[in-house]
């Protein structure tokens, strides 16, 4: 769950992300990176959203991108080629090369570094349950705040 | 190396050469990066009797070897000069992303030696440093230059660089990077200047290896844990920034009013506190590279006459465009403290000199016709205009660029500017906190509150609490604080993290990511080190224990009210006790014995 509206723009995930995954600290390396807009004052984290119809597994040639049983896209080293179609194909442009080969986010095998080092809450991992009641609450909120008079 | 990339570059404005130096194991575990290795790099090769703007004058950039690293709040560069407001060492540190970016572009450091003829800025990117012309950047503000050099190199650099104050050579001028990130005190944007040197701009994609990694993994998750458990680290400064302390400090009987005239209890601070602002103006919190303690104010003043957004501000600059001025109109400080990241300034030395001349007005020996203007206490529209015209040298704003030591001596009162070594003492009143009088005295860089904080023992009770109204064993705490201090600056991480970690959790760091055999105890020992080797370089330019005082004010005029109530600061024996702590002679000379000790 990613919350742009907590991130304080430190990097924190970009720095343990480089780290667990290609062990030095290089935000080149990440397979999140966090974008700065410093005019509307805010900063948003990206990273794979782990697509339930996933460009990047479909149009891979060699079937080295699979679906592990929680959901996560994980690519196949041993099968990948260093095409770099799954890099076109993502509509996101979560899929990145380090110069070696291909990279995305694997959800570091369930337990996100990621999520686990945010400082202020802006990455969660939470289990996948799909509500919008939350964010349609939020909406509600503000019809309330133009229309409604507190009794 | 592990933790540094081991390499610097060498910039020479006057011939146009950009060089490639790899760094000395030796020299780096004896002074350990950033300020210690800097500041020796700068004594052992600029001539002592080099003026601060002449050619010969070095100006260096360095950053730690935890600098970009996962270790706590590592986002911090540090540039080392010779201060031109106070004729010091100058060294001013910062935050941001520049530090790590210039890291991962595969550099520690630059040195830059040399005037250039023309305005340049230094390009560095991935392993490569180029000078390219800055002539159509002269005279533009840090936003305009920062977004106009994002544009002309790589969206995803990072630029450091100098607004019209460090151009006009305004003797307070800071270096900025990201905008609003700034090596504020001592003028070494005005170093910059007077080299023609309008930006550093910084874009790798390298990376930083460590020499242990799970072991560094180990000892970062735990300072990173201790930080978010404290109340300071984890809750204070993201909510309410430094500017929590107003406040706090005023309660203490420590906050001086009127160019610290009139008592340290300011009864309307809470107009211009922490508190306030997150109500009225803050917008978010921002951290630091790295940190998660996210102290950083983005605000936005949505109307009125200081319709603006920007960062800050500080506790500090608050405090002297506030109190010290008798204003408390926090949307007119944060318009001028948003001027001050524009024009590249220090808002603290810029605030004081406000106050400084509105004493003088008060006083009767400034005038309106003089200033041009009307600095009196209390005119906030005032302080909005002066900046600008501060930062451009225009009319009155040419004497205020000099700061508020040589603007009072220049109607021949000296003794009205309230700074040590000629630079302006921060918030905190040494009258009410004897431990920050002595820091301010002792300062290598001048009146100064970041060298050893004796604030955190004596009002905040962190690591131990002390009272703030007792002589008694604070020299022997502020020469701990000035020494791990001195650490913290060399290695690359951020001087708040110590409200939460100490010694033993950055020696962990340290030692993990590098791989050097070091104790806590040689660790320490290197920040003293540090401290002697600037020592030394001040004593080099005349500095006796003539100059470790206090304006006469907080000697002899007893605080008139608060907790305080009767006290003036008890320096001299505060101060022997020091000398003696430090291994130094009475005339604070560091003995022979001192300088074997430390390999010196």
């Amino acid at each position: 769950m990613l919350k742009p509206e907590k991130c304080i723009s430190c990097r924190t995930c970009e720095l343990i992300c480089s780290f667990t995954r290609a062990e030095e600290f290089s935000p080149q390396l990440s397979a999140v990176s966090v974008i700065h807009y410093d005019k509307a004052m805010i900063s948003v984290p990206i990273m794979c959203t782990q697509c339930e119809d996933a460009p990047c597994m479909r149009v891979c040639p060699v079937q080295a991108i699979y679906e592990n049983e929680d959901g996560t896209k994980i690519i196949d080293y041993k099968k990948c080629i260093g095409c770099k179609m799954c890099i076109s194909a993502c509509p996101l442009g979560n899929m990145a090369f380090d110069g070696k080969a291909v990279f995305k986010c694997d959800l570091c095998g369930g337990d996100p570094q990621c999520a686990r080092f945010c400082p202020s809450g802006a990455i969660e991992y939470k289990e996948a349950n799909p509500s919008s009641l939350v964010k349609r609450k939020d909406l509600a909120e503000k019809f309330k705040e133009v229309f409604g008079e507190e009794v | 190396m592990y933790g540094l990339i081991g390499k610097i570059l060498r910039v020479n404005l006057t011939e146009g050469t950009v060089a490639e130096e790899y760094l000395s194991d030796v020299l780096v575990k004896k002074y350990l990066g950033g300020r210690g290795l800097g500041t020796k790099i700068y004594v052992d090769e600029v001539d002592k009797d080099t003026d601060a703007f002449a050619p010969e004058n070095k100006l260096i950039l360095m950053t730690g070897p935890l600098t970009g690293t996962f270790a706590t709040s590592a986002g911090r560069l540090m540039w080392i000069t010779k201060a031109p407001l106070t004729g010091t060492i100058g060294c001013a540190n910062s935050g941001g992303e520049f530090g790590p970016e210039l890291k991962y572009a595969g550099f520690d450091g630059v040195i830059f030696e040399g005037k250039s003829e023309k305005p340049v800025y230094l390009y560095v990117k991935d392993g490569k440093g180029e000078l390219r012309s800055a002539e159509e950047l002269w005279g533009q503000s840090v936003f305009v230059t920062t977004d106009k050099l994002i544009e002309e190199t790589d969206p995803d650099a990072r630029v450091c660089c100098i607004g019209p104050a460090g151009e006009n050579k305004v003797l307070f001028a800071g270096i900025m990077n990201e905008k609003n990130r700034a090596a504020g005190r001592g003028g070494l944007g005005a170093v910059m200047g007077s080299k023609n040197l309008k930006a550093v701009v910084a874009r790798g994609t390298g990376g930083i290896k460590v020499a242990d990694k799970e072991g560094f993994l180990a000892a970062c998750t735990d300072a990173r844990k201790k930080l978010k458990e404290n109340p300071v680290t984890g809750a204070g400064l993201g909510a309410y920034g430094t500017e929590i302390l107003v406040n706090i400090i005023n309660a203490s009987g420590g906050l001086p009013k009127h160019n610290w005239r009139d008592g340290a209890v300011d009864p309307d601070a809470d107009q211009i506190s922490g508190e306030t602002l997150a109500e009225k103006y803050l917008v978010r919190n921002k951290g630091c590279f790295g940190c998660s303690m996210a102290c950083g104010r983005v605000t936005k003043i949505k109307d009125g006459p200081y319709k603006s957004a920007g960062e800050g501000p500080e506790y500090e600059a608050a405090w002297a465009l506030g109190s010290c001025c008798g204003i408390h109109d926090l949307a007119a400080i944060c318009r001028v403290n948003f001027l001050c990241n524009e024009y590249g300034m220090d808002p603290i030395t810029l605030g004081s000199t406000f106050a400084c001349a509105m004493e003088l007005f008060d006083k009767g020996i400034l005038t309106k016709e003089e200033m041009g203007g009307n600095l009196a206490f209390g005119n906030a529209d005032a302080i909005v205009e002066f900046a600008t015209k501060t930062a451009l040298r225009e009319g009155f704003g040419d004497k205020l660029a000099e700061g508020s030591y040589r603007m009072a001596e220049s109607y021949g009162v000296p003794e009205l500017s309230m700074s040590v070594k000629k630079q302006e003492m921060p918030a905190y009143d040494g009258r009410s906190l004897q431990g920050m009088g002595l820091e301010y005295a002792t300062s290598n860089r001048g009146g100064c509150h970041v060298r050893g904080y004796l604030t955190s023992p004596e009002i905040l009770g962190i690591p131990l609490k002390l009272d703030p109204l007792v002589t008694d064993g604070k020299a022997e705490i502020l020469k701990i604080f000035q020494d791990l201090t001195a650490v913290v600056d060399s290695i690359g991480i951020c001087l708040f993290t110590t409200f939460g970690i100490g010694l033993a959790e950055i020696g962990n760091m340290l030692r993990t990511a590098t791989g050097w055999d070091m104790s806590d105890e040689e660790l320490l020992g290197a920040g003293d080190r540090i401290w002697n080797i600037e020592k030394l370089y001040n004593l080099s330019q005349g500095f006796t224990r003539e100059d470790d005082k206090l304006p006469p004010r907080l000697l002899t005029e007893p605080l008139p009210e608060g907790p305080a109530k009767g006290k003036v600061c008890e320096l001299d024996v505060m101060l022997e006790e020091y000398y003696r702590l430090r291994g130094w002679n009475q005339k604070s000379v560091p003995t022979k014995e001192k300088l074997s000790e430390l390999g010196l």
